[in-house]
């Protein structure tokens, strides 16, 4: 029986249909057992494994240049040095062994980036169990290498055709498979979003970040960061990265959503051309959580937009609509012109080819540098490989000083990759 | 109107339509014909962009409704239109139902339902756990709320299903999402065997498609069943085909008349009901 409270506040709960119900019971026991209690060492060979097959911990590194551009401390929290190249593996290795520990056969999980799908793909490679990946088909356009990567470690990927064929989409769709197969199968979610207990276990497999990342502070500059920036699309990074700092309360903590193309939203036609769920969504119940959301007035949910794949979903974590209510974190949002902005800076000036979506925490310091305090860390939740077609063609469509002179891949008779 | 009167007599034959599918006019007559051929009572999908219980079939209903112009307002027109004279269900997910009106919460929705002749709903997103607001607005309007009995579904749960069910109890007869099947679950008797003793009708469905499959359901002692995908399938080829109202109507009444058939003959292979 359940003791964990499903929500937080007024947020989160268990709004999933009926088929699933015993599974979200069973998965709730289960993290209950294994996750908070470690029955059978679960959490040790969990934490062990993330150190030998991961590379835990990474290391918290401060940035030369950065620093001196903003005269602040700028530390960063090098997730991207993390097995697959993001933060997505500390939660999808913990799903996966913890899929073991219940004795389920089979893995499904959704994809938006692909970089959630990747990291499930590897852990269920390394664990030697059957995975299978929907994606929706918008997405796998845009992430080609991601594709390759899933295919290559010997998961299969079902591509989602409904809808615009993204993060949401794919989320539905593979909520429908599961009620086809609870019995057997695991659903590796890849957020901190979703029915009771994903949420609190995803944060809870994620916060190893914050947990190395506050600890690496202290003994660097002999304490508590004043600032913890991170993006926010679904929000696992974000919890994450903030978990073991919300009870510092002199720790500032900023969420920076995808401010997309504009924050003007078009209702007749369905489009919010941004995902500023935080900033500007209102509560509504999806994906089996009461939570913020884009949505119109009927409460039909609107088809986001991101530059960046993986911050581009119309929900977010029912834990930090939470704390953006309680005044804990503080939501803001940067748009697809300024995170293209700071990838190009912070691959010439500090040698780190972020992903897009980190790219968006970089943007939000370049501009609110004066607004900070004295020591920032900055999470860099995942590296930028995947998104480099994609910063290409965009960097094309604008007029960026920063970004370099590509015409040598014109030159050479090719375009893109 | 009240849901149980549909299944007082017989085996209740309970079809399912999305609202609007394909749009306004053509679904107000698909409706209608399901009445002309022996419905007992309708579910009316209220379509959501989010469908994450339903199949390929129903979800297509929905896009094309929503494309259409469907939304809650026009839904509740929709309705109010209707002309039939059987109960209707409103089966649709929470978060339509949570946003409507001015004030958070269930209450404007379940008013504005009973007010153009909504006589229950049906939410498959919405479990026992969170159903207390909806549960309450329905009671104070006098309509029903109907739950969903999985295949999985604990003892445990369904005590607490069998608290808050009024109108009938709907009964999957498989695992997944909603689509019509060639043949039908063999989890049917033994979920309505758990739930012998309760004292709301049983309704199947899941995957019903034919008057076999009906006969067979009934057979195994269901009180009515439940079918979607197998006559959103004709709204679809419809469509597909830009076939007149009339004659996809007349095959909507057809089917639906045969399910009936097959519910009725269900009932001469059973024990009969210990009722006067």
């Amino acid at each position: 029986m359940s003791i964990e409270d499903p929500k937080f506040g007024e947020y989160g709960g268990q709004f999933v249909p009926e088929a699933l119900m015993p599974a979200i019971e069973e998965l709730a026991d289960a993290y209950e057992r294994y996750v908070l209690d470690n029955e059978d060492g679960f959490m040790d060979e969990f934490r062990s494994r993330l150190a030998d097959f991961g590379g835990r911990p990474t290391p918290l590194q401060y940035a030369d240049q950065l620093s001196a551009r903003y005269d602040t401390d700028i530390y960063l929290k090098r997730e991207d040095l993390l097995h697959g190249g993001a933060h997505k593996l500390n939660n999808a290795l913990g799903q996966v062994l913890l899929a073991k520990y219940m004795g389920k056969e089979r893995i499904i999980a959704e994809t938006g980036a692909g970089q959630h799908g990747t990291a499930t793909a590897m852990a269920a490679a390394h664990l030697n169990i059957p995975c299978e990946i929907y994606m929706g088909e918008t997405d796998i356009a845009r992430q080609r290498p991601n594709v390759f990567r899933m295919k290559i470690n010997g998961s299969e990927v079902v591509p989602v055709t409904v809808g615009r064929g993204t993060l949401k989409e794919a989320i539905s769709e593979t909520m429908r498979e599961w009620a086809t197969t609870v019995e057997n199968t695991h659903y590796v979610i890849g957020s901190v979003v979703g029915p009771h207990p994903f949420p609190k276990m995803v944060r809870d497999f994620q916060a190893v970040i914050s947990e190395e990342a506050r600890e690496q502070a202290i003994g660097k500059t002999g304490g508590l960061p004043t600032d913890v920036v991170a993006c926010a699309g679904g929000g696992s990074n974000t919890m994450g990265a903030f978990a073991e700092f919300v009870d510092d309360e002199s720790v500032d903590l900023h969420a920076v959503e995808a401010g997309g193309s504009s924050l003007e939203v078009d209702e007749k036609a369905g489009v919010a051309p941004n995902s500023a769920t935080l900033s500007t969504g209102d509560e509504g119940v999806l994906h089996g959580a009461r939570t913020k959301l884009l949505q119109d007035s009927d409460g039909q949910i609107m088809e986001s937009h991101s530059v960046s794949a993986g911050l581009d979903y119309a929900g977010v974590g029912p834990e930090l609509a939470h704390l953006v209510d309680e005044g804990r974190v503080n939501p803001v949002n940067v748009d697809d012109d300024l995170a293209l902005e700071a990838f190009h800076r912070l691959s010439q000036d500090e040698g780190i080819i972020p992903a897009l979506e980190t790219a968006h925490a970089f943007g939000y310091v370049e501009k609110h540098h004066d607004d900070l305090g004295d020591t920032v860390v900055i999470n860099v939740s995942g590296r930028g490989d995947k998104d480099l077609e994609t910063v290409i063609e965009e960097t094309e469509k604008r007029d960026l000083d920063i970004a370099p002179d590509m015409s040598i891949l014109q030159r050479m008779g090719g375009g893109g990759l | 109107m009240g849901l149980e009167s549909a299944f007082a007599d017989e085996p209740a034959f309970v079809p399912y339509l999305a609202a609007g599918d394909p749009n306004y006019g053509d679904s107000l007559a698909y409706v209608e014909a399901l009445a002309a051929g022996g419905a007992d009572a309708i579910e009316l999908g209220l379509p959501f962009s989010e469908p994450i219980a339903e199949g390929t079939t129903i979800q297509n209903a929905i896009v094309r409704s929503l494309e259409a112009g469907m939304t809650p307002e026009r839904f509740f027109e929709f309705v109010a239109d209707l002309d039939v004279d059987v109960p209707l269900v409103c089966m649709t997910y929470y978060n339509l139902i949570y946003q409507y009106g001015q004030a958070a919460g269930p209450r404007p929705f379940v008013a504005r339902a009973a007010e153009v002749g909504i006589d229950g709903f049906v939410v498959p997103d919405l479990p026992a756990e969170e159903a207390g607001p909806l549960r309450a607005a329905c009671d104070e309007f006098g309509l029903d709320l109907v739950f969903i009995v999985a295949p999985t579904t604990t003892a445990e749960r369904l005590d607490r299903m069998r608290e808050q069910v009024s109108g009938y109890v709907y009964v999957q007869a498989r695992l997944g999402v909603t689509g019509a099947r060639d043949d039908v679950g063999d989890a049917t008797e033994e979920s309505l065997a758990r739930i012998a003793d309760w004292d709301v009708p049983k309704a199947v469905g899941f995957g019903i498609k034919t008057g076999d499959h009906a006969e067979r359901i009934v057979a195994s002692g269901a009180d009515g069943v439940i079918v979607g995908s197998a006559l959103v399938d004709i709204v679809a080829e419809g469509y597909e085909n830009d076939d007149p109202t009339d004659e996809v109507a007349g095959r909507l009444e057809a089917l639906a008349r045969e399910l009936k058939a097959g519910a009725l003959r269900g009932t001469q292979e059973r024990p009969q009901p210990e009722r006067t």
